[in-house]
């Protein structure tokens, strides 16, 4: 342990010599290229100052819970020195001439407004000087402010914010890139926890969510669609429906379905029958008694059945891969010298997304022109889709964001607001379409599921030499479904001198996108565990065994062009910053150290994605009967420099673990025939209060780089840091997810 | 069919057939938008409101069912926000989405009813019907145990001034 601080100290040296953030700052590039154009940032789109003092600020991207409403409006005001208490803080709405990377996904919001917001901030502040120091007839040099007014010392005068408001608008803004940040010690806000923007909303029911929405006239909507990918309506008893109570209108909707056997990730208007109501129960009411005949097209066939992908897969593993995705050395070669081969079949399944606020949206076409109001994480999308199925232009779609009630990813695909705006145009009346839970199981866009055939050979010392994985996951040819792919650069490749990764493909009928963590939920399960194998067999401690593997990386590669994926994948990995964090977190856990009580063990974990570099143990109580109560969990995280909003950081830690959790034990959703099966909570549950650990210790190992995000990759370790310690309660080494498909469940 | 319902203290008679859920009577007939729509099953309890004091999901609640006990949403803990459970709730931040919040808040509330001391074993046995999607269980079991002080500090004060007034 004590050689690894002094790795991490001469890094930290090496990288203030060659300009670590800089290198930072290229890694993220990729990630700003993949979300949308660059406009410049103007502070008179960010921050409006009223003559009464009143300093709002915008916040421009979506909120589903992540607190970007929040963390976005505390960069700027810390720089232009506003009184947070005063500021109030505006959601935008989607606009891409005023502003860049209205998205909510990628843990982006940090990495890519870090600089960009306290600039604007800055710029705001540079000019309230100016105006001062015209109004005083001062030099600039001598004015400072303070929470919200301009002081000029020398004279003993000051002067409220909002006093200098009519002059700021012939004041020319000046280019961000001149404008001076404030030392980090400095800080008044950020780094200060903040109570959420929207938390008194909450706490008080206000309508502040999609689903709460109304227009004047409104009429709500259901949306019935296949339950195979593709199918379109062949006979419906509409006119029975259109008699039903309530009822407005009945229709088909027939759009041309893709052909092709890699389904598209955001497909736009799909084929279904709306059914619009006086209230949404009765739109709904009436559905139940649809008599649809479904012409289900081409995926509804006894091959897309989850069984059958199993067997599959298992054929796959027998014989050669279709292609080969990275081969460095020799790994088939060393693995017959090796000292010691393991070898492990790992397994996850498909899972929906099931943010508790169903999809929906509303929408009010008139005269040609669209009003969405909406929770999608990504809008630009829902505004282009929306439009193309209302054969509008773009500019003529005004998209209102509204807070949404949990994303995950799954807003990202943006079927229901596309849906919406259709329904509105065909009935020529504002609509607020809602899907019902069952419609939400039955169409999300799944983390795919897949299969990992992985055997390692360590040598006479318990060094990892060859690694071998055989990743079997759906697609055709050379693409993957959507989000079901497995990059050249996964770990441990650089980390082992013989690395080979093999993939075989099959066509998937079921839409998948990303979920929180995407790829990086399922693989930090299968590596981190299959490391755990080795440790064991290599005799060696978890922790110590994983500190040797990242002792034996070679350096870090050049950074990845823009657009590639690498900007959030494990290419970009310093080792030395995860060792970090694996020595934090055994040192804070008591690694080692602990007493531990019969049939408890605890686990280590360690995974990077999104930028963020998270290590997490576990220490876990298996009963005989595998119900398994988790005890405490140990966050090491280091996301950079600082920790901009630390309460709510903590409270988003504590759920990354917690929905870990609910992925590791319970979520599966299989497939019968293109039908995905699973229909409701109590077929995909959640974890519940009674079953979240007691306590979750978070550290931050603040580190000289620039801030990163923390949604996402705060999650992947904690289901490998679990399952590591039932293996080490218990001796049961499970390879399959959900853990209950072994008969495990919480106590 | 016309249904009389006492909501929040106030009269409303509402025209709908007597299987409706009170889920959508509530939301969309009356308007009161706090109480959310998760499931549809009793699974989530996003929907909670009380129902003469217990704490249901209104999502299996025919209105028919209702007759004249006194319904409760969070609209009617309080308006401003100044109710032990909502006070609670802002200030220990607990909400990340906070779309189940409302239903959270009413099970709270009818717990602490019941228990003004409540563990975190009852409140884990009280809660557990409730899911949050975003993991702030730590938050909400802390959030109970600060309501529950509010409660007793605010009972204390009134018996204080009570007996000052003596």
């Amino acid at each position: 342990m004590k050689k690894m601080s002094i790795d991490r100290r001469s890094f930290l040296k090496v990288s203030a010599l060659g300009g670590g953030g800089a290198l930072l700052a290229l890694y993220v590039k990729p990630a700003v290229a993949q979300f949308g154009p660059q406009v410049p940032a103007l502070p008179s789109n960010y921050i409006k100052i009223a003559a009464d003092g009143t300093v709002t600020i915008m916040a421009k991207n979506p909120d589903l819970g992540q607190g970007v409403k929040t963390m976005l409006p505390m960069l700027i005001a810390d720089e232009l020195d506003a009184d947070w208490k005063k500021v109030k803080v505006e959601q935008t709405d989607f606009d891409d001439t005023k502003y860049a990377g209205q998205i909510a996904g990628g843990s982006t919001a940090t990495p890519t407004n870090w600089r960009p917001m306290r600039q604007v901030g800055a710029a705001g502040r540079a000019m309230l000087i100016t105006a001062a120091a015209q109004t005083w007839n001062v030099p600039e040099t001598e004015i400072t402010t303070d929470s919200g007014k301009v002081v000029h010392q020398a004279s003993n005068r000051s002067m409220d914010y909002g006093q200098l408001a009519s002059k700021l608008d012939s004041l020319k803004p000046p280019a961000l890139n001149t404008v001076k940040l404030k030392d980090p010690k400095d800080y008044k806000i950020i780094g200060h926890t903040q109570q959420g923007r929207d938390t008194h909303a909450i706490a008080t029911g206000q309508p502040i969510f999609a689903i709460d929405m109304t227009r004047p006239g409104m009429l709500f909507a259901a949306y019935e669609k296949c339950g195979v990918f593709g199918g379109k309506v062949k006979s419906a008893n509409l006119d029975e429906i259109k008699q039903m109570p309530g009822v407005r209108d009945a229709f088909i909707v027939e759009r041309p379905v893709p052909n092709e056997n890699v389904l598209p990730g955001d497909p736009g208007l799909e084929n279904g029958i709306a059914i619009v109501a006086d209230t949404w129960w009765q739109a709904q009411t009436a559905r139940k008694k649809l008599q649809v005949t479904w012409d289900e097209g081409k995926w509804g066939t006894p091959d897309q059945t989850s069984t059958v992908f199993q067997q599959k897969a298992d054929e796959f593993s027998k014989g050669s891969p279709q292609r080969t995705i990275r081969k460095d050395g020799d790994a088939e070669g060393t693995l017959k010298s090796a000292a010691k081969v393991v070898e492990g079949a790992y397994s996850y399944p498909f899972i929906a997304h099931a943010p508790l606020e169903p999809q929906g949206c509303t929408a009010e076409f008139e005269n040609g022109k669209l009003t969405l109001w909406t929770n999608s994480q990504i809008p630009g999308n829902a505004r282009r889709l929306a439009a193309e199925a209302c054969g509008i232009q773009q500019s003529d779609v005004t998209l209102h964001m509204l807070h949404g009630g949990g994303g995950f990813g799954r807003r990202l695909t943006n079927d229901y607001a596309v849906e919406a705006a259709y329904i509105s145009k065909h009935v020529g009346k504002p609509v607020k379409l809602l899907w019902s839970r069952e419609d939400d199981m039955a169409h999300d866009y799944y983390r795919p599921g897949g299969f990992q055939y992985l055997k390692a050979g360590l040598d006479n010392s318990g060094k990892v030499v060859a690694w071998r994985n055989h990743f079997v996951s759906y697609g055709e040819g050379e693409r993957f479904a959507s989000a079901a792919a497995m990059g050249p650069t996964e770990f441990p490749q650089r980390f082992v001198p013989n690395y080979e990764l093999h993939t075989s493909v099959m066509p998937l009928g079921i839409r998948t996108g990303s979920l929180r963590a995407p790829s990086s939920n399922a693989f930090a399960f299968v590596i981190q565990s299959f490391i755990d194998e080795l440790a064991h067999a290599a005799g060696k401690d978890p922790v110590q065994f994983r500190m040797d593997l990242l002792n034996a990386g070679t350096p870090l590669p050049p950074p990845p062009a823009p657009g590639a994926r690498g900007g959030f994948g494990p290419a970009g990995m310093d080792a030395n910053r995860m060792k970090g964090v694996l020595e934090l977190v055994a040192d804070k856990s008591g690694w080692g150290k602990r007493k531990l009580a019969k049939n408890t063990g605890i686990g280590v974990a360690f995974h990077f994605s999104h930028l963020g570099y998270f290590a997490e143990v576990a220490e876990v109580k298996v009963e005989s009967n595998n119900k398994v109560k988790v005890n405490k969990v140990w966050v090491a995280a280091d996301i950079g420099s600082q920790i901009i909003n630390p309460g709510f950081a903590e409270n988003l830690t504590h759920g990354a673990v917690i929905d870990g959790m609910s992925e590791l034990m319970d979520q599966e959703i299989t497939v019968d025939k293109g039908r995905v099966v699973q229909t409701n909570f109590h077929q995909h549950k959640l974890v519940r209060m009674a079953q979240a650990p007691p306590e979750i210790e978070i550290h931050w190992l603040k580190t000289n780089n620039q801030p990163t995000g923390l949604g996402e990759p705060a999650l992947p370790p904690i289901l490998p840091a679990i399952a590591n310690a039932i293996f080490a309660a218990s001796g049961k080494r499970v390879r399959a997810l959900p853990l209950s498909k072994s008969g495990f469940s919480w106590a | 069919m016309a249904f009389k319902l006492n909501v929040n203290g106030k009269s409303a008679t509402v025209d709908v057939p007597g299987d409706t859920p009170l889920l959508w009577v509530i939301r969309d007939v009356l308007n009161l938008h706090a109480t959310k729509y998760g499931c549809g099953i009793g699974q989530c309890r996003a929907c909670t409101v009380h129902l003469n004091g217990r704490a249901v999901p209104s999502c299996q609640t025919p209105v028919s069912a209702v007759g004249n006990q006194p319904i409760t949403t969070l609209e009617g803990l309080s308006a401003d926000g100044t109710h032990p459970v909502q006070l609670a709730w802002q200030e220990i931040d607990v909400p990340q989405c906070g779309y189940c919040q409302a239903g959270q808040m009413m099970t709270a509330a009818a717990l602490l009813a019941k228990n003004s001391k409540p563990s975190d074993k009852d409140i884990d046995s009280a809660m557990n019907g409730n899911l949050c999607r975003c993991g702030t269980y730590l938050r909400i079991r802390q959030a109970v145990h600060r309501a529950s002080e509010i409660t007793t500090n605010a009972s204390t004060r009134a018996v204080q001034t009570a007996s000052v007034n003596k």
